[in-house]
């Protein structure tokens, strides 16, 4: 499939027209080699379920891109540190009425370790990958992949298993030894993608007004950097010319996206800096970025769709502040953002209390009154404080939605 | 007058060449090395992307052309003094010659830590709960790593979250996200598999060479699910 570019808006503001030449050979597609290697009995493909959204790539080709019976392999920096991130993905889901599996046949893709200390090897890693894979196919529901970091890498781990015969050989081994089969998902889709497929969906069921919030976005690097053919382009969105996952999500809550210069700079996140290094990720998170936003385009937020850019965007802003630097903007990922705009509960959903730099006046211009809502939750606090509740539930947040919207689906 | 190898080379003067070009030969050898170098057009776009070149002495594009025109002492001095500055975030993959500079950088780090040399452990200092952390549980960051003394950067919110850890999991609506140890629950047969993946690829061999009291640590944690659930290890 090749992508027809239309005028659109590109990223300096100009009308340009952007259009592939239809006789240029596309670059190989990774997808065409797993499929022949299921053909010669190397592996399983798990297809992706029906139905799903067809999205475009950046090699001009299109994506699927599952809508339901979606295998959430969670993020271990979103669910330790940002819980609200992952919380906010699982709540669009249950708005939708998309049925999902939350597993705890998951460890972490080990890429954050791997990427800070290499005290691992590409079979390791491939083995970790392909595990968490069988895990999701013996439960029939397919992996959506929350973090940026285990996207990229698992591409990388396709890409490695694919070119390497002897690496497959070795993979195989080890899967046997533990039982499973050796899996390998037809695509792999970042859960960014799915909130990208079904952004109108979310727009749809806004109840706030996002048309006067000022949003800058960051592309995670792990995203469109690690593997790039397929990451999601879409000729409406800066004319093709960069990702268009949290972009066209903002864009279509109808808040206003704005530009900045250093767009395409990582987050200064850097693996093993933001644990132990942190004068380098403090350093640049502010300086390259929070303050160029600021002074460029004064959003009143910041989205982005990893963990480890909102963790470092977020939580560098602080310190800056002896430095006289320009900071406090809140940071969140889309999946948060589109969750506030369609009413979820800013703490009980989003866990708003994670994040270190002020969101609040955010939520006050969105017409979100969190004093109200903060109270709302502390009470939940005291309710599991006294032992009238173990735990808060997904039933008592269920229980806040008046009357289930559930996405059509053919 | 006699010539001088240049300052910073000489700081690895008394390392036999052999050696260096022993571990040289290691990256080379490794299967990822040809997708990740193919020459080098000297233009300095992976510098301009690079967030490390901004803040270090560093520079992806040196890594290349030092693989390239294999530069063995020069690779030495890098595989030391440079490759820890590298944020692995893969900007300079925007090469137009389709290197990956911080591809060949993740192959020299794994060279450093299976060979044990002082520059890694050196790198690695500090970082070894966080190893312990991914290897033993499957989940690299768990909420009880945010303490107040240890992110003190972070502003009030650690001191925050650290006072209220138990409550504010317990108010999250996942019941997988319950916990305080791990970033989720991650079950035991899940976690034994992750422990025989360590094993069986060799992993282990490499925290040995890197970090002796972690591997003892490790070891234990692992042998005792392990033969629970009925696997001995060979010594």
């Amino acid at each position: 499939m090749s992508i027809h570019a239309k005028q659109a808006e590109g990223p300096l503001g100009k009308e340009r027209v952007f259009k592939r030449d239809p006789d240029l050979p596309l670059s190989e597609d990774i997808r065409d080699l797993v499929f022949e290697l299921e053909a010669e009995g190397e592996w399983i493909v798990q297809r992706v379920p029906e139905p799903y959204v067809e999205v475009p790539r950046k090699d001009g080709r299109a994506k699927k891109v599952p809508l339901q019976h979606t295998w959430h392999h969670k993020s271990c920096g979103q669910c330790g540190h940002i819980p609200g991130y992952s919380t906010a993905i699982f709540w669009l889901h249950r708005k939708l009425g998309l049925e999902y599996d939350d597993p705890k046949d998951q460890t972490s893709c080990t890429g954050w370790n791997y990427y800070a200390s290499a005290t691992s090897n590409a079979a390791a890693q491939a083995a970790v990958a392909v595990r968490n894979f069988a895990a999701a196919y013996v439960t029939g529901f397919f992996p959506l992949i929350h973090c940026g970091t285990s996207y990229g890498h698992y591409k990388e781990v396709r890409e490695e298993l694919v070119k390497h015969p002897e690496l497959r050989a070795q993979v195989r081994e080890i899967m046997a030894k533990l039982g499973k089969p050796l899996v390998m998902p037809e695509e792999i889709v970042h859960y960014s993608e799915w909130v990208y497929a079904v952004r109108h969906e979310i727009a749809a069921r806004k109840v706030y007004d996002c048309r006067e919030i000022v949003v800058t976005v960051h592309p995670a690097c792990h995203y469109y950097k690690l593997v790039q053919g397929d990451a999601i382009y879409d000729p409406d969105i800066y004319g093709g010319q960069r990702t268009a996952v949290v972009t066209a999500v903002a864009k279509a809550l109808g808040a206003q996206v704005k530009d900045y210069s250093t767009w395409f700079d990582c987050c200064g996140f850097g693996f093993r800096h933001i644990l132990v290094q942190r004068d380098f990720t403090r350093s640049f998170a502010v300086n390259r970025k929070i303050e160029t936003m600021l002074e460029e385009a004064k959003p009143d937020v910041v989205l982005t769709h990893d963990t480890g850019c909102v963790t470092t965007l977020d939580k560098s802003q602080f310190a800056a502040q002896v430095h006289n630097k320009k900071v406090g903007v809140p940071v969140m990922s889309e999946a948060q953002f589109a969750a506030l705009a369609m009413g979820a509960h800013p703490y009980r959903v989003c866990q708003l209390h994670w994040h270190a730099a002020d969101y609040r006046p955010l939520l006050e211009k969105m017409g979100i009154d969190w004093k109200e809502k903060w109270q709302e939750f502390e009470e939940d606090l005291e309710r599991i404080r006294r032992g009238e509740k173990d735990y808060l539930t997904w039933e008592d947040v269920d229980a806040e939605i008046p009357a289930r919207h559930f996405l059509q689906v053919s | 007058m006699a010539l001088h190898a240049p300052p910073k080379l000489e700081r690895y003067a008394d390392i036999p060449y052999e050696e260096k070009e022993r571990l040289f030969q290691e990256v080379k050898a490794d299967p990822r090395f040809p997708d990740y170098l193919y020459g080098c057009y000297e233009c300095g776009i992976c510098v301009a992307a690079c967030p490390s070149a901004r803040f270090y002495d560093f520079s992806p594009r040196k890594i290349a052309q030092t693989l390239a025109r294999e530069d063995v002492e020069l690779f030495f001095y890098q595989l030391n003094e440079d490759v820890w500055n590298c944020s692995q975030c893969f900007s300079c993959n925007r090469c137009p010659r389709g290197n990956s500079p911080g591809g060949l950088i993740t192959i020299m780090r794994e060279v450093a830590v299976r060979n044990g040399l002082r520059s890694a452990k050196e790198a690695l200092e500090g970082y070894s709960r966080v190893i312990y952390k991914i290897m033993a549980t499957g989940t690299q960051v768990s909420p009880d790593m945010i303490q107040a003394d240890a992110f003190p950067d972070w502003g009030p919110v650690a001191k925050e979250t650290a006072d209220n850890l138990e409550l504010w999991r317990k108010a999250l609506p996942p019941e997988t996200m319950h916990t305080t140890s791990t970033a989720w629950e991650v079950s035991e047969q899940t976690l034994t598999e992750l422990y025989l993946i360590w094993h069986m690829t060799g992993v282990m061999d490499m925290i040995k060479e890197v970090d002796e009291g972690l591997h003892m640590i490790l070891l234990d944690v692992m042998e005792e699910l392990l033969e629970e659930r009925g696997y001995a290890l060979a010594e």
